[in-house]
């Protein structure tokens, strides 16, 4: 016990640090409604959907808006501050109309008979899953707009990128998640 | 030291340091300071309120319904005073009975055994152990407090509703909990029961993601993870375990919520209730249960393990020597946390579970026999040849050692999958957990108290009435649960109200009869020990030197009132492990003393 802890020059922030917990714990619960998902699909009065095809529109949406906001962390590296503004109000409208697109989405689903009641079937799983997804899209659209707020009307100057950063990776993070919930759907749905 | 101040500057404690370095203190309105406070300190204390309010409420549940366990039928008129229709006649009605065993459940595990043991000592000992000026983040951990008082709120408003609370047991099993029709508990109780838990969980998310990135990226210069206490350890690990597993818990209650509400078949299938025939179809009552039990599990080892950190620390100090095998504890501490994933399934070997995957989770329980047998072996070599002082602290980590041996060596019955078909829903059950579990986790949580009361208040609980309390608790712990294990061993039911028909268990009569009068005292003894708590805040001993107990840990190099920012200059540096004590003919050397030239190795 008697090495001294070398302090790494670059540490990770406790910020940071806390999201990617935050990032497992998110995890945990889509794993949880996932698993019930595939254990529910091997009971009887199971049925099947088709994913509406308005998801696949959705799915570019929030991939483009990952790449508005990798640019807008960037122009904010740089000190670019206007360029940085448009990008994060590109970057927030993107992510309401994906939010947008999936309430379309729904509906379109829900006029084909898709229900709450009845059977269980895929349909169930679709609405809460991709649901909760939203949520936790929306969840990071406030913290855009509160960026984005800030970007404009900031008193003081803020040369830390971390706050971008840390919104940057949790909004990577529910792209990312889509993508798995999408196939998910896609390959046992 | 730049690296670990470095770090502050971003956080909002960093506009605190700057004034306690200047004068002391700053203003703070009454507000900011005790009711949305960002002091990790205060935020123990709130959590450590709340938790104390619940534990009587849960306690005084216990007390309800054991009268009618042992004194089945009989009037005591003073209860419909209190409770009106529910005990109609002075008698626990049958909806009353089930409420109470229910409430009785949720409200100790989850809002006094989670959020006021380790939302208490996590929240302060974190960063004071650590040498942390405040958490990660201080604005998530007063959030994380206020979602508790919401749930709390919510829980307690379940109670007074025209239809009474959840009353389908602490488990909420569907399909019982999930039709209104079913019984008066699963109507609006229910909901009020999962929004209640639904925001618990946020609550203990926020609290967790602080614990661990406060304990991975805070700690003072010097303080590499092999130096950190083993409450420390147990708190991280417990935090890992909450974060990883309330998730699930969650989406479990969600679909419990759609199917209540919306009309989905998550977990109904083929029910008729009062002759009506209920359409939903292809719901899976098991999926529930594997759902709650994969949170249901580790939520036992979230209660338990900072009980076993504390009792570690307070056992080294009071022995006046270094814990045994402080490797061995944490490993053993890993493998706890490891294995908490991995055996869920056995609470559910009667559900019709398949065998071969019973014998794995067989194995996998049984194992856990391993690391929790080194914990024990290690807590009684560490009391070996001491000098022991007898504190209050230190008499309750005994008697939490004492609790565990016993509760665990039980929980190898039960980890049978064969002998369980025998003991499940018995009476052993209830004695297996409580003992191990609550009882034990109770008494960490005591020990804790006793032990950083100087510190949290400036002041020392008194000791007569604290020695009084451990005697009367101890025995009455084991007076209470000990006759269960003979009751279950014998096929009583657990969480029947009336066994008094079945005649092969009227033997049991006076045998309940005595858990009953010896539950009310004990309950009235813990009554005094709250009392003990509120009146040593204004008026026990006070604390006159700044470590009391003669620790290493850095928590008591802070000043005795600390404020907060916790240290008044710089945050000291840490040069050794947390337990050397009786070194080199030295009582003990702080954590902040360098190692000298000629000292000896541990």
């Amino acid at each position: 016990m008697e090495t001294v802890m070398n302090q790494p020059k670059k540490k990770l922030h406790p910020h940071k640090f806390t999201l990617w917990v935050a990032i497992a714990s998110i995890l945990m619960m889509f794993a949880g409604l996932t698993s019930a998902f595939i254990v529910k699909s091997n009971l009887v009065g199971w049925s099947n959907i088709a994913i509406p095809k308005i998801f696949w529109v959705s799915t570019a949406v929030i991939l483009v808006s990952s790449l508005t906001l990798q640019m807008a962390l960037r122009a904010f590296r740089q000190r670019e501050m206007n360029q940085y503004r448009m990008l994060m109000g590109l970057t927030f409208v993107l992510g309401c109309v994906f939010v947008v697109l999936q309430w379309i989405g729904f509906k379109g689903l829900w006029n084909q008979g898709v229900h709450f009641t009845g059977a269980a079937g895929a349909g169930q799983f679709l609405y809460i899953i991709f649901g909760l997804h939203a949520l936790h899209v929306l969840g990071g659209i406030i913290a855009l707009l509160v960026m984005f707020i800030k970007a404009f009307f900031g008193k003081v100057k803020l040369y830390s990128a971390v706050p971008v950063e840390v919104v940057a990776t949790y909004w990577h993070f529910v792209d990312i998640l889509w993508i798995y919930l999408l196939v998910f759907f896609l390959i046992i749905g | 030291m730049s690296e670990a101040l470095h770090i502050h500057h971003d956080t909002a404690v960093s506009h605190d340091v700057h004034h306690s370095g200047d004068h002391g203190h700053h203003h703070q309105s009454f507000i900011s300071k005790y009711v949305f406070s960002m002091d990790h300190k205060t935020i123990a204390k709130q959590f450590l309120i709340t938790g104390i309010i619940w534990a009587i409420i849960g306690g005084l549940f216990s007390v309800l319904f054991r009268l009618q366990l042992g004194f089945p039928g009989q009037s005591f008129p003073i209860l419909e005073t209190f409770f009106g229709h529910w005990a109609k006649g002075g008698t626990i009605q049958p909806e009353f009975y089930y409420a109470l065993v229910t409430m009785h459940g949720t409200v100790l595990v989850f809002f006094v055994l989670t959020a006021g043991l380790s939302g208490t000592f996590s929240n302060f000992l974190i960063p004071l152990q650590v040498g942390a000026r405040d958490m990660a983040s201080p604005f998530l951990n007063m959030l994380s407090y206020w979602f508790f008082f919401l749930a709390s709120v919510i829980m307690i408003a379940s109670m007074f509703l025209q239809t009474g609370p959840a009353s389908g047991g602490w488990t909420m099993y569907p399909p019982l909990s999930a039709l209104g029709q079913a019984n008066d508990g699963s109507k609006l109780g229910a909901d009020f029961w999962l929004i209640g838990m639904a925001l618990f969980i946020v609550s203990q998310l926020m609290a967790g993601l602080n614990y661990i990135s406060t304990i991975l990226n805070m700690r003072t210069k010097g303080m590499s993870m092999t130096r950190m206490p083993l409450t420390i350890w147990a708190l991280f690990f417990t935090a890992v375990l909450g974060v990883l597993s309330f998730p699930v818990l969650l989406s479990g209650a969600i679909l419990l919520l759609f199917d209540r509400n919306i009309g989905t078949s998550f977990f109904l299938s083929d029910i008729v209730v009062n002759g009506e025939v209920l359409p939903n179809e292809g719901g899976s009552a098991i999926l529930y249960q594997h759902l709650f039990w994969f949170l249901g599990h580790p939520e036992v080892y979230i209660i338990l393990l900072p009980a076993m950190g504390m009792v570690s620390e307070i056992l080294s100090i009071n022995s006046r020597k270094p814990i045994f095998g402080y490797m061995a504890m944490l490993g053993s501490l890993f493998a706890i946390c490891i294995l908490a994933f991995l055996v869920w399934a056995h609470h559910m070997f009667v559900t019709g579970l398949n065998p071969f995957l019973g014998s794995v989770f067989v194995l996998l329980t049984l194992l856990i026999a391993v690391p929790s047998a080194i914990k024990v072996f290690n807590w009684l070599t560490t009391l070996w040849r001491g000098n022991i002082r007898f504190t209050p602290a230190m008499l309750f980590a005994i008697g939490f050692v004492s609790l565990f041996i016993s509760g665990g060596l039980t929980g190898i019955f039960l980890g049978n999958s064969t002998i369980d078909i025998h003991l499940h829903d018995t009476m052993f059950v209830v004695a297996h957990f409580h003992i191990v579990m609550g009882v034990a986790s109770m008494f960490g949580m005591f020990a804790g108290i006793y032990h950083w009361f100087p510190k949290m208040f400036g002041r020392y609980l008194n000791n007569t009435l604290a020695y009084f309390h451990f005697w009367v608790t101890l025995v009455g712990a084991y007076l209470i649960f000990w006759p269960m294990h003979y009751e279950g061993l014998a096929g009583m039911p657990r969480r029947y109200l009336d066994k008094s028909i079945w005649v092969s268990f009227n033997q049991f009569g006076s045998l309940d009869q005595m858990i009953t009068i010896v539950t009310v005292i004990v309950f009235a003894v813990q009554l005094m020990f709250v009392f003990n708590f509120f009146y040593s805040i204004f008026k026990g001993r006070k604390v006159t030197t700044a470590n009391p107990w003669g620790a290493t840990t850095l928590e008591w190099t802070t000043p005795i009132r600390p404020g907060h920012g916790n240290w008044t200059g710089e945050i000291p540096e840490v040069h050794r492990w947390p337990y050397d004590y009786g070194k080199d003919g030295r009582d003990f050397i702080p954590q902040t003393e360098p190692i000298g030239a000629n000292e000896s190795k541990h």
